[in-house]
């Protein structure tokens, strides 16, 4: 394996300034609205320095510390999910000419490539789920498809786990793995540079680093190590389909139902949660249509709709759709469960859903180690 | 790998009132390729759009053998198919697909043939009894049962009474609530299988219609003998992609709409029947 470059912490300008004269719009964790948020990153002193976040089931907070650390935290709501599957997207427009003839044409921008910097474990894990999912089955999604193309990512390995996170239960962190370009760790003072990709070689060549001393790099992997244990979440192992099938009519379905409160917040904060409705917009002229398509949670009303009819009527039959597609069914259709640990499910729940806990229990067996 | 489409412009050519709430209609697609290499098997579905509204699944209702005779059956229920029951003929809409998968057709042929529909459940199996008709030699006994909730529901009877008239093809309706005229059985269409002459071990079933009625027709079939290879289903679902990917339609780690809709019972047998999956 390649030996990692070192790229002191004064120099992470030059890595925005390479993506950028490398044709990237540059985007990346920083801190607003309360929250690591990953939005247009002009210099290296936007992103979140001394920046931890503390978090619960259905709550967070984000602790300010005097340290030079800029991703010390382990995510935000949303990293990767949002920047290919769209929340809200037009798929195709329709014009009406006055004889009534319809004429359909794709809604095709070429979107500018994107760099992300500060992509997670987590998130790597979830951008292949939803790769397969957009552009490996039967049908190819040319939306998804077009911005996937143009993305570059910069990942940096987990060291501050929330209390939320379990990725080392689901097997996909803390360390970053997949389809990354560059790779950094961070230390105290900078950070390691690996390249995953030809593009992210070409990067790091330009950067001119020089190789990382043994001690460094043995720094890093105990950073990483003791962020996989410290985590006291966990899932069970493998497809729990049967398992959670043959608790179908388990009554903790009713009890987690009479807490949630079907709102969606797990399914807009998951990063492998990939329904979506279509609909018309129409401008109040009349003469054109447009089909757009937007993120939908199988929690609300409309989503099991069918003639007259809702199929899920009930909380607990929506809370169970969700928990066994994302620990079951996902194994059929991905050959993988559809979870990767991040934990946001828990933290943005209103009601402080823990679906490790809630797993558990329909399974009967202990919460924690 | 195919990549997601866009509609296709079709005009209506020809409407068909079947009962107050029950209408079909013809469809031609407007451009002379799309419309010449259109085909579609018994069971697929199209996704129809109306202009300004939105887009709904639609079994394909004709004969294979003459693809230029898209026919659709809608009942009028929802703000969609409000829409479309004002189309006449001359008016456009869009077309993606056909999408999907249909019936067993292979696993047809040279076997007995029972056909079982509810409501308008009947209007995804017209194509398939058109093929089988269409290969009558190709094929053993047929038998097709229909049951409707009420009596007046009941739509497509010159065809039902063309079919009944081919050779070794036994036509049985049922309604629930049946009015004076009503020549059928009252009762479900369940009750109907002890008068079918047919062998239920080796023979094929095809059904389409409500839940319950699936479920108990299914139940019945298993005891008479049938394999759960040998009893395939077409089932519904809210789709909007029709391409596995909105996630509307997932029944257990099926897409409906890809890996269906039409299923047989051995694939799906862990699921059937439950409520609310």
């Amino acid at each position: 394996m390649e030996r990692p470059g070192f790229l002191p912490r004064q120099r992470l300008d030059d890595l925005l300034v390479l993506l950028r004269d490398s044709g990237y719009r540059v985007i990346g964790p920083q801190l607003a609205e309360g929250a690591v948020v990953y939005r247009d990153i002009g210099a290296a002193s936007d992103l979140p320095a001394g920046v931890t976040v503390e978090s619960g089931p259905g709550s967070m907070r984000v602790i300010k510390q005097d340290s030079p650390r800029q991703f010390a935290w382990a995510n935000g709501p949303q990293a990767l999910k949002p920047r290919l599957f769209k929340p809200a997207e037009s798929l195709w427009q329709v014009q009406r000419d006055a004889q009534g003839r319809l004429s359909f044409a794709r809604c095709d921008e070429t979107p500018q490539a994107v760099a992300v910097i500060g992509v997670r474990a987590c998130d790597l894990a979830a951008l292949r789920i939803h790769d397969q999912h957009f552009l490996e089955s039967e049908y190819r999604d040319p939306y998804y498809a077009r911005r996937r193309e143009r993305l570059l990512l910069v990942a940096v390995n987990c060291t501050d786990p929330a209390t939320t996170c379990f990725c080392a239960s689901t097997g996909d962190g803390p360390a970053a793995s997949g389809d990354y370009d560059l790779l950094l760790d961070e230390l105290e003072d900078g950070f390691l540079v690996t390249s995953g990709s030809p593009e992210g070689q070409k990067l790091s060549a330009a950067l001119a680093l020089t190789p990382a001393p043994d001690a460094r790099c043995e720094v890093a992997r105990a950073a990483v190590e003791r962020a996989a244990a410290v985590q006291t979440r966990r899932l069970p192992p493998g497809d729990l389909f049967d398992r959670l099938f043959a608790h179908r009519d388990h009554p903790r379905w009713s009890e987690v139902a009479n807490r949630c409160l079907a709102c969606g917040n797990c399914t807009q904060v998951c990063p492998t949660c990939f329904c979506s409705r279509e609909r018309d917009e129409t401008p109040l002229d009349g003469a054109s249509s447009v089909h757009q398509r937007e993120w939908d949670s199988c929690f609300t009303e409309g989503h099991s709709y069918i003639h007259g009819l809702v199929i899920r009527a009930e909380t607990r039959q929506r809370y169970r759709q969700w928990l066994t597609h994302k620990l079951g069914s996902w194994h059929r259709q991905f050959g993988r469960s559809g979870c990767v640990g991040c934990g946001r499910c828990i933290l943005w729940c209103p009601v402080g859903i823990d679906i490790t806990e809630e797993v558990h229990v329909l399974m009967q067996e202990p919460v924690h180690d | 790998m195919t990549e997601r489409g866009i509609p296709m412009e079709a005009e209506v050519v020809a409407r068909v009132d079947e009962s107050p709430t029950i209408f079909s209609l013809s469809l031609k697609l407007v451009d002379g390729d799309q419309h010449d290499s259109y085909r579609f098997m018994p069971g697929q579905f199209n996704m129809l759009y109306l202009y300004g509204v939105g887009e709904i699944p639609i079994s394909i209702v004709g004969d294979p053998d003459q693809p230029d005779l898209l026919q659709h059956t809608f009942r009028t229920v929802g703000r969609v198919t409000r829409g479309f029951a004002r189309l006449q003929p001359g008016d456009r809409i869009g077309l993606r697909g056909p999408f999907g998968r249909g019936w067993p057709l292979e696993a047809a042929r040279n076997r007995d043939v029972l056909i079982v529909t509810g409501g308008l459940g009947c209007a995804p199996v017209v194509p398939v009894i058109n093929h089988v008709l269409n290969q009558r030699q190709q094929h053993g006994r047929v038998a097709i049962l229909q049951g409707v909730k009420h009596s007046d529901d009941f739509i497509w009877r010159g065809r039902y009474e063309q079919w009944d008239a081919e050779p070794d093809t036994q036509v049985l309706l049922a309604a629930d609530v049946a009015g004076p005229e009503w020549r059928g059985y009252r009762g479900r269409v369940t009750g109907l299988f002890e008068k079918l002459e047919l062998d239920f071990v080796n023979g094929i079933t095809m059904m389409c219609g409500p839940g319950p009625m699936m479920t108990a027709a299914g139940q019945q079939l298993l005891e008479r003998g049938a394999g759960p290879d040998r009893i395939w289903f077409s089932l519904e679902r809210n789709m909007q992609c029709a391409v596995g990917q909105c996630g509307h339609c997932q029944y257990g780690e099926k897409f409906v709409c890809r890996d269906g809709p039409v299923f047989p019972y051995a694939d799906i047998q862990h699921l059937f029947g439950v409520r609310g999956i």
